[in-house]
């Protein structure tokens, strides 16, 4: 039998993890539009935008746990390029309001008619059309991570170094979209959507219907993010993140693998940024604040670094946590409680929630399993990442 | 219309046409006419305070303690008339007025009234001030106030149509010598001038341009040398403890903050028991934010980074947590909005050096600064734990070795520069707000400076610092402060890649894992 693709990367908890998500995206929805309001499982409709948000936030996870969890890359600025997508999708969003905005220009954007402009920037021309948008999508973060990548990676810019510039160019795109002259909203961002594709984005079946693609887009992104890791690019990518210059003595070229990944991944950041946005219904310049990019970072060690499944699960745990305690009489204490989640997390879990639950499991199932099983587990060849490193 | 009495009255009475040509007549004609009243009545004009009435033609004074006199007379009168109304002014006439007051304060006894006089008559260049100004200009003995006099002497020399061309190239000199904006502004606003003088007039012109366009590097350099300032004071800690032990601290801006508030609660003791000792608030406050910021981080150190070594990038995520919790605990404990920090009057005002003006508290950040620096290399370079400390950065393993206890000097590394960072939060409560979010401003900052100086080297710090200052001021005038800013962060995205271990990287021949 040869080994599919599929039947390769998705083992058992992640076809599990897989089924559970498409669940999800198909009970909420049909929860929301099927039953009646005010019954017990009826979900209403602004949890289903708030859980889509979640569901982005896992994409977005999982994007940072591809670069982090299995090649070493801790990116401090993945917030840019979700915030990218966002705008590229908030870009298209705002040409969709047409006429119907304060000012009732059809073509220029009402910040665009406050400013005084007399045309359309060149760069939002062709952001009225839908595939035009959702090219940018993949397009602008995806490029700007390769040229970025490409600098950093080529002269050998590693570690914390790497860190801090990723910082500095979320940091730099942050001062920028803030600027009104740069064409994008300036503070106050892009807002006040109608309509995406022709639907009412506050319609009850929009909602459902975007919660139904984030989940959609987060099994897909999931299911890339498992072919990567479990071929063999996959294991170059271990090695490189285990150890990066005896990789290269090896043989490799270690920056095209760490482009490649590196610039996939900002892609699937852009695309969780742009179904963030009708979701959410806003998109400012505050997406692009390096704390935002360091605490997308935590969900992924929370959840568990370098195990997928969990990074999607660290999200939304955090994400949770968030909205439970500042909407509560707990608000004051909650950057207390992000505060001593980042260093409780880091010194005493520092597997995660998902690489503790397997370290603990997995000998238990050695135990049970036949032999054969222990050994393919093992040929796998993803595990936790080496934390000496 | 009521008989009057003499020449002053009648030009007084002119305010009471309500025409601002009159209104100007009459400034002109009053403050010509060397009578005791003019002054009191043009200072009145100017605040507002004079009022007049166009029935009787009779104007008021109301003085400042809420009497009211009789303008022309100077005679006590009981209550304004119902149809008085105040006499209005518009720009032209208000610049007409500050020219009068001018000419009125030229002979003031007060040496300070009479240095404005002059350089408001050099502004207004009034012509029938200069009987005025000449006389002053002889009387004068302080030697700066004789200078203004006979600027503004040159001032209304140029501007007058039948003064001779030798005059007004004399004029032109003494206008080229002071060499400043407004001196620029005097000159290019000459307007039909005879051909000699309006040749000298424009190299005049020329020579303060290029002067001015000099001084204005100048200050540029000020402004970078003073951020630069700031910004090696913040990232000087961070430098050490990112040098020798590889931790990137993301709570070191909070150890700033910690310094910062320090100051303000060293203030407010002060304030309210021993407030004779508020000049030396910040002496005070110096050990007291290096003892404080550097007792949290030993502890920080102790029960944190300790457990994180070789895991950097850990380190950066548990420290960031840390400083989140700062951040709330502080505003929890003062509130979340701005505390005032005072300036000690030693730091406060500004002197003028050339063209440029500085601030005394810059000034002070500047040597303070440099003077933490160069102790701080003191003490790497003569004492026993500098040594140690130089020993771990160079060769953890072998310093080990050789029986240095490298988590003791690890544990005082991290004190010492976040102790150093708490200092950093004294000099900068004097021109920051101090805020919970003060540290937050700066860490950016700061990690740009350390990588781009390169690390485990205090003299990279100190040249990036400098150079990143310098090169934002420079590009400020030229692209904004945001452009600017952005531009210089591509820039060093840009230099990273050139050199990936900063400017001045330490020499080795290790590879990384």
């Amino acid at each position: 039998m040869t080994p599919h693709i599929l039947t390769r990367s998705l083992d058992r908890a992640a076809t599990a993890f897989v089924l559970l998500v498409a669940a999800v995206g198909v009970l909420i929805p049909l929860s929301n539009l099927l039953l009646p309001q005010g019954s017990m499982f009826q979900v209403p409709t602004y949890l289903v935008a708030l859980w889509g948000k979640y569901v982005c936030y896992a994409i977005l996870a999982l994007s940072i746990d591809l670069i982090w969890g299995y090649c070493g890359i801790l990116s401090l600025g993945h917030g840019a390029f979700f915030a990218l997508g966002g705008y590229a999708m908030g870009m298209y969003l705002m040409r969709q309001i047409g006429s119907r905005g304060v000012y009732g220009n059809s073509i220029l954007p009402d910040f665009m008619v406050f400013l005084n402009w007399d045309k359309l920037p060149w760069y939002w021309y062709g952001f009225d059309k839908f595939w035009v948008a959702a090219l940018m999508v993949l397009l602008v973060p995806g490029l700007l991570a390769f040229c970025f990548g490409w600098l950093a990676f080529r002269s050998r810019v590693t570690g914390v170094y790497l860190s801090i510039i990723t910082q500095a160019m979320t940091y730099a795109l942050l001062l920028a979209f803030f600027r009104n002259d740069f064409g994008f909203g300036g503070n106050n961002g892009l807002t006040d959507f109608k309509d995406i594709l022709g639907f009412n984005v506050q319609a009850e079946g929009t909602r459902a219907a975007l919660f139904l693609l984030s989940c959609l887009a987060l099994i897909i992104a999931f299911v890339i993010c498992r072919a990567i890791v479990t071929s063999k690019l996959g294991k170059v990518l271990i090695a490189v993140r285990d150890a990066e210059s005896r990789t290269r003595f090896l043989g490799y070229r270690v920056e095209s693998y760490k482009l490649f990944v590196f610039t996939l991944s900002a892609c699937m950041a852009g695309v969780a940024g742009a179904l963030y946005v009708p979701q959410v219904g806003i998109i400012n310049p505050s997406e692009f604040a390096p704390g935002n990019s360091i605490e997308a970072v935590i969900w992924v060690a929370v959840g568990g670094r370098g195990t997928l499944i969990g990074a999607a699960l660290g999200a939304v745990v955090v994400n949770y946590a968030k909205t439970f305690f500042t909407s509560g009489p707990l608000a004051p204490y909650w950057l207390f409680m992000l505060g001593a989640l980042f260093i409780l997390v880091t010194l005493l879990l520092p597997r995660g929630i998902v690489g503790t639950f397997n370290s603990w499991w997995e000998p238990i199932r050695a135990r049970r399993s036949s032999p054969d099983a222990e050994s393919a587990a093992r040929e796998d060849g993803v595990g936790a990442p080496n934390l000496a490193e | 219309m009521p008989a009057l009495a003499g020449p002053f009255e009648d030009s007084v009475a002119k305010f009471a046409n309500d025409e601002f040509s009159d209104t100007e007549a009459a400034i002109g004609e009053v403050a010509a006419s060397g009578n005791a009243l003019a002054s009191p009545i043009i200072a009145a004009l100017q605040d507002g305070r004079l009022s007049a009435d166009p029935d009787s033609k009779k104007v008021f004074i109301t003085q400042a303690d809420g009497k009211i006199v009789d303008a022309a007379t100077g005679a006590a009168v009981d209550k304004l008339p119902d149809s008085a109304a105040a006499v209005r002014l518009n720009n032209r006439l208000r610049r007409t007025v500050d020219a009068a007051l001018g000419g009125l304060t030229l002979l003031s006894p007060d040496p300070a009234k009479r240095l404005a006089a002059a350089q408001s008559v050099f502004k207004s260049h009034e012509e029938n001030l200069l009987p005025t100004v000449e006389g002053a200009l002889a009387k004068e003995s302080v030697k700066s106030i004789k200078q203004a006099f006979a600027e503004a002497r040159a001032a209304v020399i140029l501007f007058k149509p039948d003064a001779s061309d030798s005059d007004k190239l004399d004029a032109v000199a003494v206008v080229k010598a002071r060499g400043d904006q407004e001196a620029l502004a005097l000159l290019t606003g000459l307007g039909d001038q005879p051909p000699l003088v309006a040749k000298a007039a424009a190299t005049a012109v020329a020579s303060i341009q290029s002067s001015l366009a000099m001084w204005s590097m100048v200050q540029n350099a000020w402004y970078g040398l003073s951020l630069g300032s700031v910004l090696l004071l913040a990232a000087i800690g961070l430098a050490i403890t990112f040098g020798v032990m590889g931790v990137i601290n993301m709570a070191h801006g909070e150890m700033v903050m910690l310094g910062a508030y320090t100051t303000f609660v060293v203030q407010e003791v002060i304030r309210t028991r021993y407030p004779a000792l508020f000049d030396y608030s910040l002496l005070i406050a110096v050990p007291l934010a290096f003892l404080v910021a550097g007792l949290i981080g030993v502890v920080i150190e102790r029960t944190i980074i300790r457990f994180l070594y070789g895991r950097p990038l850990e380190t950066l995520l548990a420290t960031w947590g840390l400083s989140l919790v700062l951040q709330q605990a502080v505003r929890t404990a003062f509130g979340p909005t701005n505390r005032e920090v005072g300036n000690p009057s030693w730091m406060s005002g500004a002197f003028e050096l050339g063209q440029i003006t500085i601030t005394y508290n810059r000034l002070w950040i500047l040597c303070f600064t440099l003077a933490v620096f160069a102790i701080l290399l003191a003490m790497l370079r003569y004492t026993a734990l500098g040594l140690e400390m130089r020993a771990v950065t160079q060769n953890r393993r072998m310093a080990a070795s050789m029986g240095i206890a490298t988590s003791r000097v690890d544990a005082l590394t991290f004190g010492l520069g976040s102790g150093i960072a708490g200092i950093a939060g004294v000099a900068l409560s004097q021109i920051d707000n101090v805020s919970p979010n003060l540290g937050q401003s700066y860490i950016i900052d700061s990690f740009m400076v350390v990588v781009f100086g390169g690390v485990g080297n205090l003299w990279g710090t100190l040249v990036g610092a400098f150079t990143l200052g310098i090169a934002n001021k420079f590009l400020e005038p030229v692209a904004g402060a945001v452009l600017g800013k952005i531009a210089i962060l591509v820039l060093i995205i840009l230099f990273i890649q050139k050199r990936p271990r900063g400017l001045f990287a330490l020499k080795g021949r290790a590879v990384e894992a």
